[in-house]
């Protein structure tokens, strides 16, 4: 993984994945176990899309490893309004650091930065496409809670447009996974995602409702069904209800069940399972900043080469 | 008949026949190896002929220039039954059929605009061809119907 670039978590293999977890858990538990010292390191972060978490989360992690940033601040409404080509600004920005992170919303954009520039690229989103650092954070905090092996999850939401939950189901196909993907049917995982997952060999079923499954899940993964997604707001409301986690929902689901989620959520998990031991969504935002430094420092390498 | 059937299309002298194209995708052959007449090449065409093979089928037939096995191996995405003779002195040299390329690079234009191709970016479009398809290798957008909707002219 040493100089390469995290694009997808497609490209992401058991072993590489177990090494950063791996290596996010000694650094979770000690401070000083990155192997580096990365006090000139310096870490572009190119947001055309905000997202202050993702961003403050990498930010911090670089900050923890001895290193710092350099960002664009709003890409948005400077040079992408001139024009600038995304290829051009990513090298402009290989002049300064040592490796990029991109969040873009166009599909692709992470793939072909990685094309122009020789420092590694690190994909924060691109689109509905992938978010491989959200997916190791996510599986970082699946192990804590419930282990990667014989794993009943499932995932439930916006499937179609939710890029961490293709990232996400993509990397648990390497584990000993079955798979149940919950959602209204015309926010289903796209056809090119199932396809995939098929051809990974991997256990994926699909259900427009968690009743069924709910009481053998070990995870559920609940992302957010956006209003604007639907043509009229009847038939988000008819939605929206249905695929919302309250107490009452979580009667049904074992002791030991992990309800995560992406953050930020808006009401598609009330308040209330906040304080029920199920809640494992903010513990999950937590994990953000060590395993993006066990994945900096890893994918950064030796500063002396 | 079949000398009956042949006299729709002139013999050419040198060049290349593609035959055996579904009906209806002759334009698109030509369209694909980016062959509009600009180069002063004579191109026929021959549309609805009666074939054994395919009920009905495509011809078509560029005077002075033979293909290269790449650009055949691109005909394999809109005419994957399509045959090739290479003619020279009105006599066909070489005859193979297309074979499916592992992908293609500047053919096609990916149908997502949300695909960081479809931006105003210096990036040749690139599609790993499938067994029933291709796929945007930037998006991964897979495509199985409407391929010669995709072919950049
Ligand atoms: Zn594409």
């Amino acid at each position: 993984m040493r100089h390469g670039n995290i694009l997808t978590s497609k490209q992401l293999s058991r072993a590489d994945i177990e090494a950063v977890l791996d290596h996010a858990a000694a650094i979770e538990s000690d401070g000083s176990a990155a192997v580096e010292d990365r006090s000139e390191t310096v870490l572009g972060l190119l947001f055309f899309e905000p997202s202050t978490r993702t961003k403050m989360s990498f930010e911090t992690a670089i900050k923890r490893l001895g290193g710092d940033v350099v960002d664009m601040g709003s890409v948005d409404a400077s040079s992408v309004k001139k024009g600038e080509s995304l290829a051009d600004t990513v090298r402009v920005i290989e002049g300064y650091a040592d490796g990029i992170v991109l969040r873009h919303p166009r599909q692709g954009a992470a793939k072909l930065a990685s094309e122009y520039v020789d420092v590694p690229v690190i994909n924060a989103g691109d689109g509905a496409g992938h978010h491989p650092t959200q997916t190791l954070l996510d599986l970082y905090t699946i192990r804590e809670n419930a282990g990667l092996d014989d794993l009943t999850i499932g995932i439930m939401g916006d499937l179609k447009y939710g890029r961490t939950v293709h990232s996400l189901a993509y990397a648990l196909s390497n584990f000993d996974t079955r798979q149940h993907f919950v959602s209204p049917e015309s926010l289903q995982l796209p056809r090119e995602v199932v396809f995939d997952l098929h051809q990974e060999g991997a256990s994926v079923k699909e259900h427009e409702s968690l009743d069924p499954i709910l009481p053998e899940l070990d995870v559920l993964y609940v992302t957010r069904i956006q209003r604007e997604r639907f043509p009229d707001e009847n038939e988000y409301q008819k939605v929206a209800g249905e695929y919302c986690i309250t107490t009452e929902t979580l009667e049904a689901a074992s002791d030991e069940l992990s309800v995560m989620h992406p953050l930020p959520r808006v009401d598609e998990i009330a308040p209330g399972v906040d304080t029920t031991d199920h809640a494992t969504y903010f513990e999950q935002a937590h994990n953000g900043v060590p395993v993006r430094m066990a994945l900096l420092d890893l994918l950064l390498g030796d500063s002396d080469e | 008949m079949s000398e009956n059937h042949e006299l729709r299309v002139s013999k050419i002298k040198n060049g290349t026949v593609i035959d055996h194209v579904h009906a209806g995708q002759a334009l698109n052959v030509l369209a694909i190896l980016g062959i509009d007449g600009s180069d002063g090449e004579g191109v026929s065409i021959g549309m609805n002929v009666p074939s054994d093979r395919l009920a009905t089928k495509d011809i078509v037939k560029v005077e002075g220039r033979e293909l290269s096995q790449e650009e055949v191996d691109v005909l394999s995405l809109i005419a994957p039954e399509a045959t090739i003779n290479i003619v020279r002195e009105y006599d066909v040299v070489e005859k193979h059929r297309v074979e499916r390329p592992d992908s293609v690079e500047g053919i096609l234009s990916c149908p997502n605009a949300g695909c960081i191709t479809a931006a105003d970016e210096p990036v040749t479009s690139r599609f790993d061809v499938l067994d029933d398809g291709v796929r945007c290798v930037y998006c991964e957008r897979i495509v199985r119907d409407g391929i010669p909707a995709l072919i950049e002219r």
